[in-house]
């Protein structure tokens, strides 16, 4: 099982915001992708769960074209996208949040099983659960974004920015989860990055983007030695 | 003295309890698909229809109802699928594409009123209320308030708790309210969210349905593609729909009440000739001072 991405190429308008991307990450490993703002992280992200269509190229997970599917539906699939800005919605409390991201599930039993689970991964979301979502901190809206793909039972997670406005103590406690989501979990995800050095510390592997190329890909510990990328991206 | 203020009350709590439905139609509609319907009152009218031909064959009022909610509900429910998708679709860039829609729904709204005259005639036809609409007697005193007028504000305050419970405590519900809150995050979380603008519709053409089968009824019993009674719902149901902010069923509920009090209110105590105006001058009042609502209901949320 393995997520392949092949010749990616997407277009907004006239502006070409990937181009002929191609990588694979393989089941249960952690993916980091980093780059510059603008570099096209945020629309790989968004073409891989279906939200935006890509002019060529491929990708797929297990036996999935991800490029042909609504996101609605490959949420069903197995591949869960927490967007950019800490997804919630304010407007409803944070067990609605939760229960939305099982909505699609038929088994209430299973659903609220995934619930204390999630509670059990973020304590903090358990103490919380009648409360409307606007009244959390930034860090647990975080936790409650990531909180409600989980509830889908993913395979695939794909992480926008989860350290983006993010004090660092909380940072840190939010890229430690994830790394035990592989670890523990067998999820198997891709984290999307400006915080290159946090995000190839916990990877397995890295891709750099520059203006919608990739620039570099290989291993975290490879691309943490790289003194282009050091220099570029880490900057030290 | 107490009477005629009890009196008042009474009619004005019923009257609005018709517009606090036409104003949670009008909500759905604006909550699941960012456009004002003005064809809520051609669909209304439509279903009215629809409700009198079920009383022509099987001569029943709590036939007729039913009849006239489904029917509406299928008709919003095609409108929403073959017309304003497509609509929305075509009109989705430059500064038309918020408005288009909604002038549409003006358009549609005049080719329904044409095409009922067209089917039933431009003559006023009768539906029977299912009990007496002759007031209860208070001491030596006639009321207006009738049984009919009770058994319209209970069957409307059922609804509305039917509606709610959906809302706050259904699957269906927490969909309806995620697309509408955020539709990328809902399509993310495995809702289908045209789906679910397709349903918002067809509890709206629902509920005005509702609203204007009662609306005939709790009047002379007539109506026609003419009536003034439908446009007088229209206004009726924006406004409280205004009131209570726009984005809150509750909030059109109470806005309803309100407005059915305050109309009732002024026809009584300041002269019954503002009947056709009444409604127009607290829209602008309305429009004037807080547009945004006057309960406490945030509005100012992203489309």
């Amino acid at each position: 099982m393995t997520l392949t991405v092949s010749q990616l190429t997407v277009h907004h308008g006239a502006i070409r915001a990937l181009n002929e991307v191609s990588f694979t990450l393989a089941k249960g490993e952690l993916g980091a992708i980093i780059g510059a703002n603008g570099a096209g992280k945020t629309t790989l992200l968004r073409t891989l769960s279906g939200l935006v269509k890509p002019t060529h190229g491929s990708a797929t997970w297990n036996a999935h074209n991800l490029l042909k599917g609504k996101p609605e539906h490959l949420v069903r699939n197995g591949i869960s996208h927490v967007s950019e800005g800490k997804a919630v919605i304010p407007e409803l409390t944070v067990a609605e949040n939760l229960e939305l991201g099982a909505i699609w599930r038929r088994n209430k039993k299973e659903s609220s099983v995934s619930q204390s689970e999630i509670i059990e991964i973020f304590p903090r979301l358990g103490e919380r659960l009648s409360q409307r979502a606007d009244t959390l901190s930034g860090g647990e809206r975080q936790m409650l974004a990531i909180g409600r793909a989980l509830m889908s039972k993913p395979e695939l997670l794909l992480l926008d920015e989860p350290s983006l406005g993010l004090a660092p103590l909380v940072v840190e406690q939010i890229f430690q989860t994830i790394r035990n989501l592989t670890t523990s979990m067998g999820l198997t995800v891709i984290l999307v990055e400006q915080n290159a050095m946090g995000a190839l510390k916990i990877a397995n592997t890295g891709v750099v983007l520059n203006l919608g190329n990739v620039a570099i890909s290989g291993s975290a510990p490879s691309l943490i030695a790289d003194p282009l990328v050091r220099a570029a991206y880490l900057g030290y | 003295m107490m009477f005629q203020l009890i009196n008042t009350f009474l009619i004005g709590i019923t009257a609005g309890s018709i517009y606090a439905l036409m104003a949670m139609a009008i909500v759905l509609v604006w909550r699941s698909t960012r456009v004002i319907n003005f064809a809520q009152a051609g669909m209304a009218l439509l279903s009215t229809y629809f409700g009198y031909e079920a009383m022509v064959h099987m001569n029943s009022f709590w036939i007729a109802l039913p009849v006239a909610m489904l029917g509406g509900a299928l008709f919003a429910a095609i409108i929403e699928l073959v017309f304003m998708r497509l609509l929305v679709k075509r009109s989705s860039s430059g500064h038309i594409a918020s408005v288009a829609p909604i002038i549409a729904t003006l358009g549609l709204l005049g080719v329904i009123r044409a095409v009922t005259a067209i089917i039933w005639g431009g003559q006023d036809v009768r539906i029977i209320g299912p009990v007496s609409n002759f007031g209860y007697t208070l001491g030596s005193e006639v009321l207006v308030f009738s049984p009919l007028k009770l058994l319209i504000l209970l069957t409307v305050v059922v609804l509305v708790l039917l509606l709610t419970i959906l809302f706050q405590k259904t699957n269906i519900g927490l969909a309806l309210r995620a697309s509408a809150f955020s539709p990328e995050i809902a399509r993310l979380s495995g809702v289908k969210v045209d789906l679910v603008r397709t349903l918002g519709w067809a509890l709206a053409g629902s509920a005005g349905a509702v609203a204007g089968m009662f609306q005939t009824v709790n009047g002379n019993g007539t109506f026609s593609p003419d009536s003034i009674e439908f446009s007088l719902l229209l206004v009726s149901g924006f406004i409280a729909a205004v009131i209570g902010g726009l984005e809150s069923l509750v909030g059109a509920a109470i806005g309803g009440l309100l407005l059915g009090l305050v109309i009732s209110f002024v026809l009584m105590y300041v002269s019954s000739s503002l009947f056709f105006i009444a409604p127009f001058i607290v829209l602008l009042i309305v429009l004037f001072i807080r547009p945004q609502g006057i309960i406490g209901v945030k509005a100012d949320r992203r489309a």
